[in-house]
C-alpha cells in the first residue's frame, strides 16, 4: 500500500465522518463547522487527483465564503433546535434504506468499469504547463461563453441576495434625497391674504366677586 | 483491493457521500439550514465524481465544468440563505412543516 492510497483512505474517512457529522449534529453550528471538515478533506481528495487549481478554490470558496456566509446566518438566527429534533430518528429506517439503495446502485453501475483504455492520458508537454495553467486555457479558449455568463449569473445573485434582504426601517430617520431635489418654493411657504387684525389693549381684570357671608 | 488507487474508489466514495446527503435530508426534514448543508454536500459528491473522471480521462473538461457548479452553487446558497433570513424574519421560524401558507 502506497503513501496516495493510505493518504485516500485517510482522507475519504474524514471526509465520510464529517458528512455523517453534519447531517447528525445537535446544533446547526456544530454541523456547519463539520461541513467545514468536510469540504477541507474534499480538497484534499481533490489534490490527489491532480485538480490543484480546484481543491484550492474550494478551501476558498466554499471556507472562506459560502461556509461563512453559512455561519453568520446560523448565529444571526435564533433557532429553536430542541424543537426541530423532535422525532430526528423517526425516519432513520426509511432513509438508511434508501441511502444504502442509491449508494449500492451507484456503486454496482459504476464498478462495471469504464474503457479507460481509449482514453489518452495527458501528453508530457499538457502535464508539465500545470493543472492551473491547463483550466486557464480551457476556460479562456474553448468556455470564454459561458464564463461571461457565469459572471452575469453571479452579479444577478448579488442583486437578487440584496434585493431580497434589504428592508426600509422604520426607526431609523434619514432624508430622501430625491424627495429633497423635487421639492419647490409653493410646497414650503404658503402666502395667505387675511384681513389686518387690530390688536385691543386687554381689558382691565374684573374687580373680583364680593364674597358672600 | 490493496494497491494503486482506481477510478471505482473515488466513484464508490462520491456515491457513499450522496447517499449520506440524502439520508440527511430524510433525518433533518424539519431543518430548513441543514437541509441546505445537505444539498451542499451533494453538489461535493457530484464534483468529486468530475474529478475524478476528468484525472483518469485524460480530459480538462471535467474539470471546467466543476468550476462553474462551483460558480453556481455559490449563487444558490447565497441566494438560499437571503429567502431564509426573509422567511425568519416574516414567520419567527425555519421549521418546514410550519411553512404551509400555499396549502389550501
Amino acid at each position: 500500500m502506497d503513501t496516495t492510497t493510505a493518504l485516500f483512505y485517510v482522507f475519504s474517512a474524514v471526509l465520510l465522518g464529517a458528512a455523517f457529522g453534519v447531517i447528525t449534529a445537535r446544533s446547526t453550528v456544530h454541523g456547519a463547522l463539520y461541513l467545514v471538515l468536510a469540504f477541507f478533506s474534499a480538497a484534499c481528495v481533490w489534490m490527489l487527483l491532480k485538480a490543484e487549481f480546484l481543491a484550492i478554490a474550494l478551501v476558498l470558496v466554499y471556507v472562506g465564503a459560502v461556509m461563512v456566509l453559512f455561519l453568520f446566518v446560523v448565529m444571526m438566527l435564533d433557532i429553536n433546535t430542541d424543537s426541530l429534533r423532535q422525532n430526528f430518528w423517526r425516519h432513520f429506517p426509511l432513509a438508511g434504506l434508501v441511502g444504502a439503495l442509491i449508494a449500492l446502485e451507484m456503486t454496482l453501475v459504476l464498478r462495471g468499469g469504464f474503457d479507460l483504455a481509449l482514453a489518452k492520458p495527458l501528453s508530457a508537454a499538457e502535464l508539465k504547463l500545470g493543472n492551473t495553467k491547463l483550466l486557464g486555457i480551457e476556460v479562456y479558449t474553448n468556455y470564454l461563453y459561458p464564463l461571461q455568463l457565469a459572471a452575469v449569473l453571479l452579479l444577478v445573485a448579488i442583486i437578487a441576495a440584496i434585493a431580497l434582504t434589504l428592508r426600509e426601517r422604520k426607526d431609523s430617520r434619514h432624508l430622501d434625497a430625491s424627495q429633497q431635489v423635487r421639492a419647490k418654493k409653493a410646497d414650503r411657504v404658503r402666502l395667505v391674504k387675511m384681513a389686518a387684525v387690530i390688536e385691543q389693549p386687554s381689558a382691565p381684570a374684573a374687580p373680583p366677586a364680593p364674597e358672600k357671608s | 483491493m490493496a494497491g494503486t488507487v482506481t477510478l471505482s474508489h473515488f466513484l464508490s466514495l462520491g456515491a457513499i457521500l450522496f447517499a449520506l446527503a440524502v439520508i440527511g435530508i430524510f433525518l433533518n426534514r424539519r431543518n430548513l439550514i441543514v437541509l441546505l448543508m445537505a444539498i451542499e454536500l451533494m453538489l461535493l459528491a457530484v464534483n468529486l465524481n468530475f474529478v475524478a473522471f476528468s484525472h483518469y480521462l485524460g480530459d480538462m473538461d471535467g474539470q471546467v465544468f466543476v468550476f462553474f457548479i462551483l460558480t453556481v452553487a455559490a449563487a444558490e446558497s447565497a441566494i438560499g440563505l437571503a429567502i431564509l433570513v426573509v422567511l425568519f424574519r416574516n414567520r419567527e421560524s425555519i421549521n418546514v412543516q410550519e411553512l404551509d401558507s400555499l396549502k389550501g
